[in-house]
C-alpha cells in the first residue's frame, strides 16, 4: 500500500493538539473564576485573552511551519 | 503598487474620513457621529490604558494604544469586505510595523518612567530569584524581551489573517465548483460549503476584532512590565 500526500498537514494536526488542550483549561478555569467571583469577571476576561494569545501562538507556529517546510 | 497596498490605503483613508466626520465640530454636548468616536474611543481607554496602566500612565499611552488598535482593526476588517477581500495584515510586514511600534513604545516606556538602568534591571535580572538561578534566566529573558516579543505579535496577527483568508477561500473555492462544475445531485453539496463560507465570515469579523483587541492588550501589558517599579 502506498500512501502519498503531504507530511505537514499530519504535523500541523499533532501542532494543534496542545494549543487546543491549552485554550481550553485557561477558558474553562476562566469561567469557573467568573462563576465564583462575578465581580472579578471584567479582569477575568483581559487576563483570559492574554493567556489565550500566549497558548494560541503555538498553535499559529504550527501553522507557519505548514507553510515553510 | 499591488492590490495589498491599494486595500492598505483605502482602509486607512477610510479610517481617517470617519475620524475627520465624527469630530469635525467636537463640541461639549456631543452630536450623534462625535459620540459613536467618543465611546469607540472610551473603549480603548477603559479596557487597555486604565484597566492595565492605570490613570496617570494610561493617559500618557493612550494616543498610541488608540492609534494601533483602530489601525489594526480598520485593517483587519477589509479581510471580509466584499471586493476587497484581503487583509493588509496578511502579508508579514504590516503586522511587523505594528509589532515595531510597540517594541519601540514599551522601550521608551521603560526608559522614560524608571530610567535605563532600572528598566534593564527589573527586565533582565527580575528580584526575588537566587543569585545562581540568573544563569540560565537572564539569557531567556534577554531573548524573550527583546526577540521573541515583537516576532510573536507580528507572527501571531500575520498567522490568524492568513488562516482566515485561505478558510473562505476554501469554502467559496468549494462552492463555485460544486454549483458550476459538478454534475447531478453533486451540486447539493454546495449548500453546506456555502453556510459554512457565511459562517465564517461572521467568524472573521470576531477575529479581526479580537486580534486587533489581543495584539493592543498585549501591548499595553508590555508597556506596563516596563514602567513596574518591581516585578
Amino acid at each position: 500500500m502506498e500512501i502519498v500526500g503531504n507530511l505537514n498537514t499530519i504535523g500541523y494536526g499533532l501542532a494543534a493538539i496542545g494549543p487546543g488542550i491549552g485554550i481550553g483549561i485557561v477558558a474553562g478555569k476562566t469561567v469557573e473564576a467568573m462563576a465564583r467571583q462575578p465581580e472579578m469577571a471584567g479582569t477575568l476576561r483581559t487576563t483570559m485573552f492574554l493567556g489565550i494569545a500566549f497558548t494560541e501562538l503555538l498553535g499559529l507556529i504550527g501553522v507557519a511551519l505548514f507553510f515553510i517546510g | 503598487m499591488n492590490r495589498i497596498v491599494l486595500v492598505k490605503l483605502l482602509a486607512t483613508a477610510v479610517l481617517l474620513l470617519l475620524f475627520w466626520l465624527g469630530l469635525r465640530r467636537a463640541s461639549l454636548v456631543p452630536g450623534r457621529g462625535q459620540n459613536i468616536v467618543e465611546v469607540a474611543l472610551g473603549f480603548v481607554k477603559t479596557q487597555f490604558a486604565d484597566e492595565v496602566l492605570g490613570e496617570k500612565i494610561g493617559r500618557r499611552y493612550l494616543p498610541v494604544l488608540a492609534s494601533m488598535f483602530f489601525g489594526i482593526l480598520a485593517l483587519n476588517i477589509t479581510g471580509i469586505i466584499p471586493l476587497l477581500n484581503i487583509s493588509p495584515n496578511a502579508i508579514f510586514i504590516t503586522p511587523f510595523l505594528f509589532a515595531i511600534l510597540a517594541y519601540v513604545t514599551f522601550i521608551y516606556a521603560g526608559f522614560k518612567e524608571v530610567g535605563p538602568g532600572k528598566f534593564f534591571k527589573n527586565s533582565l535580572f527580575p528580584s526575588g530569584v537566587p543569585a545562581p538561578i540568573y544563569i540560565i534566566l537572564t539569557p531567556i529573558e534577554l531573548i524573550n524581551i527583546f526577540l521573541v516579543r515583537p516576532l510573536s505579535l507580528a507572527l501571531r496577527l500575520t498567522l490568524n489573517m492568513i488562516v482566515g483568508h485561505l478558510l473562505l477561500v476554501l469554502c467559496f473555492g468549494a462552492t463555485h465548483f460544486f454549483f458550476l462544475q459538478a454534475d447531478g445531485l453533486d451540486k447539493l453539496f454546495g449548500i453546506p460549503t456555502l453556510i459554512g463560507g457565511i459562517v465564517f465570515t461572521l467568524f472573521e469579523l470576531l477575529v479581526a476584532v479580537l486580534q486587533a483587541y489581543v495584539f493592543t492588550l498585549l501591548t499595553a501589558a508590555y508597556i506596563e512590565q516596563s514602567v513596574s517599579e518591581e516585578h
